[in-house]
């Protein structure tokens, strides 16, 4: 049974004539309260995660749950499905298991909070966000075990409940919720942030309810949509073709020893609706890296990119989710059975974007772009301090944006929306670290005309003993480069013991005693590059040089010579590049297939190559069945 | 008798304002800018408004200036080439800023990230280090340092900054750096972080410093032009900086920190506004400056504008105080256009500029501005002309926004309303950012509307917000100049103080305010002001301990004898109004400051002739106007004829040489005793 919805007032809202500018000066509205939600969660959020990183994502949906303005799609679809219980004015939902609103979230950390707007007795709204809690207890600080089997171990998990009932706080639940997290006060002060954004939405539909009159309103939410399905009905027909093209990459291990981990899809249009099949991903994991994928989030980062690429002023909604047919194998990584674990899905969350970009671009390379920073790595620190202080620290890294068809990609920047790195001074005066280095690693961009943005280094220095974990990937596979770029470096992790000795980390990893004056060297990856290095101007070759984000001989990949002072020899660079012969790279440059990656990996980055996966199981049927939104 | 003169220098037209300070008599002169030296219109400007008062610049005692100097050179990229010194480790510091991608999911697809200030090819990185605590971990390598900065002495830089992690915990090595450069590169200015923003975040304190030294040398030769010039002409004046927090500074202390005056164009604004306020007797009050590219907002509290920690130019935010003026890219040359796909109306953020400007200018636009659309309305009577002399195209006009209602498929008057009303949005959007957003109800404000095109969208915007009066003041486009002549004297002196309130002594609290009093005391001194006209106030930013961002609170210092309990209540009370709740957590301070002021200088409002409530011997033609889809005739009116008492009722058009005004149907202006139109819904 699909949630009730109450309503006092029985006249349904009528879908009356919107004048096109009245409908425009709508959507301008509803953008604007959408970044009035942001303002307010980042002013009042507590945690760093969400008050700095902004790891958080609110949206404004129709009466029916679907999205106008937002980031990731509608998260409502999933809740109403799976409620069974009423939805009444002054109600709040909060829930935090993605196995109870289809994914919507994808992992526990996330908390969900939906707020019903009613006017007059009638739902014309609903505001929702969902931000990540560094904490929600479980087995390790931080909540994402890399050898979690079951969700279950991962920290408390709520299903979808009222938190708020008729306007009133359930305060004995969120009590018995915060029990179970170590940072109680962190989560209390993100969670009274999520609601206080949520409410602000709220009040601003009902303020343009008022001021349009409910049936106006309710009317241009849904001509909105059917504006950009429009608008997208076109994109797909011009930009999709008919014949089946594939593409797949990959998730290197599971933390387990095991990997790489194939992520396949296989895109094809049929009269005007694209069809997304996954078949051919690896079956689910036993361990952690598994990640529900929602497919209306997917239709929503297909659309948001196409949008990105080919027409960045269409405002994106929910509208054109019937263009788009995504099937995803059950019980394959993308799609669990319950229970299996799901916190450190962010990999493969990540690396769907570069799916994404490799599916819809190889038919049409001049807007393809390279592999990109495609996670958010982590880093979580804790202890007990000299005065028997907790801390508990929950970093976010950052790395090389892809070289696109558009320019170079930034160095060392997030591929998140919103996310911004935690400022070093306030680490240092809140944790017991100094960080000794931060900065970009020469070379470590993919080359290419339009070169790779660069990985990010940095230099912790613990100064508590204490525990590390830490979650990336990318450091068997490579950020792959396109038409004629080269890929970029690889991500890796050394510890710099006090006592002198050096210890290679895996990618993903918990419980990793430090002792006081360890030093870690956290380095993530690099962009792949855009296009031929060579026909890169050598000029920006040799600023590059200079500003020391290309080493001297990296500048030989661009097939540029410099002189003693980083300035071009113009004649030994011509006679260098004219001296290339043969030039016929394949559209996409991987750095070697994965024999032949696992083959150099002890070799090439000190640990060894992960062996062949063995599938993971679970229940069928605990999950919620979404029906069909056509 | 004395007399203070007022200039403000923007885009198109320098204005400048001539203030008897007994009697408050003024006179106006308008004269073009120089943008390639900007000082010579404001020589221009002086001496036409001296000629035409008759008034000897002997007589001038003060001449009050708001540039935009500053903000130019770092919008066109023309400031110095600057030289970075950061800790061993973090020459990177604002290549990765804070490592955003704006745009939103996928932005990244398109983001080209704008050069930093600093180039990183003269960025030289010190082995030093200090703690977050203040201790010194590794000391200054001074032999080493003093090599880097000999190669960048051969690269020519011309001016130095220095950011250090923690330094502003503990400067000391800064300082030795900046004694070091002036050994090795004698001349070249160095700007210090520890000195221009001694606050936590290292990239903000970085490129807040290095804005500094990349806009100083510009400065500094501007002012000191302009210093010299004025004291040739005028030997009793003293010229002094509108800053952007609203506050005056003294011409040297301005050039030395520039970084303190890259909204001083906006604050002159709101200063002015604040000064009408004040004599029409409005305390609260929401401003809206609308240019031809962009409109600047602001809200101003008990006769306070809201000042903001951060300040934003282009696509690079500095931590130096500016009033909380919000821009929004709309503007009279905002350009109305129709993408293909959606077929939805959008406005701006592309202008017409001022070249080749709105077609209805005939100076070879052809793009559909809002300027275009109000002339099609007929809200802008082709009989006015703006800025006195430019005529206006109504065919041009047409054909224009023709274009625009053909894409979308509208009658023309409709297309030109659909324009008229998306910039109104697009501005009140801004408008909600400092009421609405920051806990202020607009309905508790009056609208003070200036700038060349805010009074033709002036009512509007009150219908939007329930914001009335909407206040038009008497020189709607002059409103800076007052700004700039009737402000005081003001310094803020601030320094970090993290500390939870159990661990914070209320002694030590109370020394660290008296000393940062007695610094702005001895800053004001050295401006002449006399210390009984000083008045200082506090103020401590606070938040719960581990949140992220603080609001300043205002402290007596006498109540710090009872501890924090009255200042834990005013924060817990501002928070609930802001954010909705409060929180059961230990509260911490922040900054601690100090703000020294002078008494603004005492000039009353000029009064107008009064007259009876009827308007018609001002009246002197009528125009079709579309208003709501209604067609109807307004009555037009010639401001400088108005008298006190007037009342003119809607719809009808109100021109001056530099503003036009639109009354909409059942509205009514009535003319207050200073000539402010005051435009309320009628009763």
């Amino acid at each position: 049974m699909p949630a009730r919805i109450i309503e006092t007032n029985p006249v349904p809202l009528a879908r009356v004539a919107v004048d096109p500018i009245t409908l425009d000066i709508a959507e301008y509205a509803l953008k604007n309260a959408r970044f009035e939600m942001d303002a307010v969660l980042f002013r009042t959020a507590m945690s760093p995660g969400i008050r700095e990183q902004h790891d958080e994502f609110p949206l404004i949906a129709n009466r029916d749950g679907k999205m106008i303005v937002g980031q990731f799609g509608s998260f409502i679809h999933g809740f109403r499905a799976a409620y069974e219980d009423t939805i009444e004015e002054g109600d709040i939902f909060l829930t935090t298991d993605p196995y109870s609103c289809a994914g919507a979230i994808s992992h526990a950390n996330d908390w969900l909070v939906l707020v019903p707007v009613f006017k007059d007795g009638r739902l014309i709204a609903w505001t929702a966000m969902f931000g990540h809690m560094t904490d929600i207890g479980g087995k390790v600080p931080g909540s994402l075990p890399t050898d979690a089997r079951q969700i279950y171990e991962e920290g408390i998990v709520v299903p979808p409940i009222k938190i708020y009932r008729h306007g009133v706080l359930q305060e004995d639940l969120l009590r018995l919720i915060l029990h179970n997290c170590r940072l109680p006060h962190w989560n209390r002060s993100d969670f009274n942030a999520i609601v206080a954004a949520c409410r602000t939405g709220a009040r601003r539909c009902v303020e343009l309810a008022v001021r349009f009159g409910d049936d106006v309103f309710h009317s241009a939410m849904a001509d909105m949509l059917e504006r950009n399905r429009r608008a997208m009905a076109q994109l797909i027909a011009q930009n999709i073709p008919e014949r089946r093209q594939s593409f797949e990459d990959f998730i290197c291990d599971d933390g387990m020893g095991m990997g790489p981990y194939r992520i396949a899809c296989t895109m094809w249009r049929e009269g005007d609706r694209v069809i997304f099949d996954f078949a051919g991903t690896a079956p689910q994991s036993v361990g952690s890296i598994n990640f529900f994928l929602n497919e209306e989030m997917f239709k929503m980062f297909c659309g948001v990119f196409m949008i990105m690429v080919f027409d960045p002023q269409i405002m994106f909604n929910d509208g054109f989710y019937d263009l788009m047919d995504v099937r995803i194998p059950e019980g394959s990584l993308l799609k669990p059975r319950h229970p299996a674990a799901l916190s450190c899905r962010t990999h493969a969350l990540g690396r769907i974007f570069d799916v994404i970009s490799g599916l819809l671009g190889q038919g049409n390379p001049d807007f393809l772009c390279a592999a990109g920073f495609s996670d958010s790595p982590h880093l979580m620190y804790s202890g007990y301090d000299h005065a028997g202080e907790w801390f508990q620290l929950f970093q976010i890294g950052f790395g090389g944006i892809p070289g696109t068809p558009f320019g170079d990609g930034a160095d060392g920047h997030s591929l998140w929306p919103n996310f911004t790195n935690v400022p070093n001074e306030y680490l240092e005066a809140y944790f017991p670290l100094r960080i000794e280095t931060y900065e970009t690693i020469a070379d470590s961009g993919g080359a290419g005309k339009h070169r790779g943005g660069n990985a990010l280094r940095v230099a912790y220095r613990f100064l508590e003993p204490g525990e590390i974990s830490i979650h990336d990937d990318r450091w068997l596979t490579y950020p792959w480069g396109v038409n004629g770029g080269t890929p970029g470096r690889r991500s890796q992790k050394r510890l710099l013991r006090a006592d002198g000795s050096v210890q290679i980390l895996p990618a993903k990893c918990d419980r990793i005693v430090v002792a006081t004056d360890d030093l870690l060297l956290f380095e993530t990856w690099g962009g792949g590059g855009w296009g031929d290095a060579y026909a890169r101007p050598a000029d920006l070759v040799a600023r590059d040089v200079r500003r020391g984000l290309v080493s001297a001989a990296g500048a030989q990949r661009y097939g540029v010579v410099l002189d003693a002072s980083n300035e071009v020899d113009a004649a030994a660079t011509a006679a260098l590049r004219s001296a290339r012969t043969e030039f016929a790279p394949p559209v996409f440059d991987r750095g070697g297939d994965i024999e032949t990656l696992k083959a150099r990996c002890l070799a090439e980055t000190g640990l060894p190559p992960p062996t062949t996966p063995v599938p993971g199981r679970g229940a069928a049927g605990r999950r919620v069945a979404v029906p069909d939104p056509r | 008798m004395s007399y203070r003169l007022g200039v403000d220098v923007g885009g198109t037209f320098t204005d400048v304002l001539l203030i008897n300070e007994a009697t408050g008599e003024f006179h106006t002169a308008k004269v073009p800018s120089t943008p390639a030296d900007s000082s010579l219109g404001v020589l221009h400007g002086i001496e036409r408004v001296c000629a035409q008062a008759g008034v000897d610049p002997n007589a001038v005692t003060h001449v009050m200036h708001g540039t935009t100097v500053a903000t130019n050179t770092m919008l066109t990229g023309t400031g110095a080439r600057v030289g970075l010194v950061t800790t061993k480790g973090y020459a990177q510091v604002l290549q990765i800023a804070r490592s955003f991608v704006p745009g939103g999911l996928g932005g990244w697809v398109v983001y080209q990230k704008s050069e930093p200030m600093a180039p990183l090819e003269l960025t030289i990185e010190a082995d030093e280090r200090i703690s977050a605590r203040g201790e010194i971990i590794r000391p200054l390598d001074e032999a080493a340092l003093c090599e880097a900065l000999a190669g960048l002495r051969e690269q020519a830089i011309e001016a130095l900054t220095v950011c250090l992690i923690n330094s502003f915990t503990n400067g000391v090595h800064e300082e030795r750096i900046r004694a070091l450069a002036a050994v090795v590169m004698p001349g070249v200015p160095v700007s210090i972080s520890c000195e221009i923003m001694p606050e936590m975040q290292e990239y903000e304190r970085t490129v807040t410093t290095v804005a500094n030294s990349y806009v100083r040398p510009k400065v500094e030769r501007y002012v000191r032009n302009l210093q010299r010039e004025i004291v040739q002409r005028m030997p009793h004046a003293r010229l002094r900086i509108l800053r952007s927090d609203g506050g005056l500074a003294a011409s040297e202390a301005a050039a030395s920190c520039p970084v303190k005056l890259l909204m001083s164009g906006p604050a002159g604004g709101v200063t002015g506004a604040l000064w009408v306020a004040a004599s029409a007797g409005f305390p609260n009050l929401l401003t809206l400056d609308m240019g031809g590219t962009s409109t600047d907002v602001a809200l101003v509290q008990n006769g306070e504008a809201r000042v903001r920690r951060e300040t934003t130019v282009g696509d690079v935010t500095v931590r130096s105080s500016s009033i909380d003026v919000r821009t929004v890219g709309a503007g009279g040359g905002s350009i109305a256009h129709v993408p293909a796909l959606t077929r939805a109306l959008r406005v701006g953020p592309q202008s017409a500029g001022a070249e080749p400007g709105p077609a209805a200018y005939g100076r070879g636009g052809l793009a559909a501005t809002v300027t275009d659309a109000s002339v099609v309305l007929g809200y802008l009577p082709t009989v006015a002309r703006l800025g006195g002399d430019m005529p206006l195209a109504l065919a041009l006009a047409t054909a224009a926004v023709q274009q625009v209602a053909d894409a979308l498929g509208l009658p023309l008057l409709r297309a030109a309303e659909g324009i008229y009303n998306i910039v109104n949005e697009n501005m009140y959007g801004a408008l909600r950012l400092v009421s609405v957003e920051q806990g202020y109800d607009p309905r508790d404000f009056a609208l003070m509307a200036f700038g060349g095109a805010g009074p033709l969208h002036a009512n509007a915007l009150g219908r939007l917000t329930g914001a009335w009066p909407v206040i038009i003041p008497p020189g709607p486009g002059v409103l800076c100049a007052y700004g700039d002549a009737t402000t005081a004297v003001r310094e803020e002196m601030s320094r970090t103080y993290v500390r939870r309130f159990a661990a914070a002594p209320a002694l030590e609290l109370h020394t660290a305010l008296s000393e940062l009093a007695a610094a702005g005391a001895r800053a004001l001194d050295a401006e002449g002001v006399p210390r009984h006209e000083q008045r200082t106030r506090f103020e401590v930013d606070v938040r719960y301990h581990g949140q992220g961002l603080w609001l300043p609170i205002a402290l007596d210092l006498a109540e710090l004898v009872s501890g924090f309990p009255a200042l834990t209540a005013r924060f817990d009370a501002q928070h609930l109004q802001l954010f909705t709740f409060t929180l059961e957590v230990p509260h911490e301070f922040v900054n601690l400051r100090a703000i020294v002021q002078g008494v603004p200088p005492a000039i009353a409002a000029g009064q107008i002739a009064a007259g009876g409530p009827d308007p018609a011997a001002a009246a002197y033609a009528t125009q079709r106007v579309r208003i709501e889809g209604v067609d109807a005739d307004a009555c037009v009116y010639d401001r400088p004829r108005l008298l006190a008492g007037n009342r003119i009722h809607g719809p009808a058009i109100v021109t001056q040489m530099d503003s036009t005004t639109l009354v909409l149907p059942a509205h009514v202006a009535s003319v207050d005793p200073f000539g402010n139109l005051l435009i309320r819904p009628e009763a």
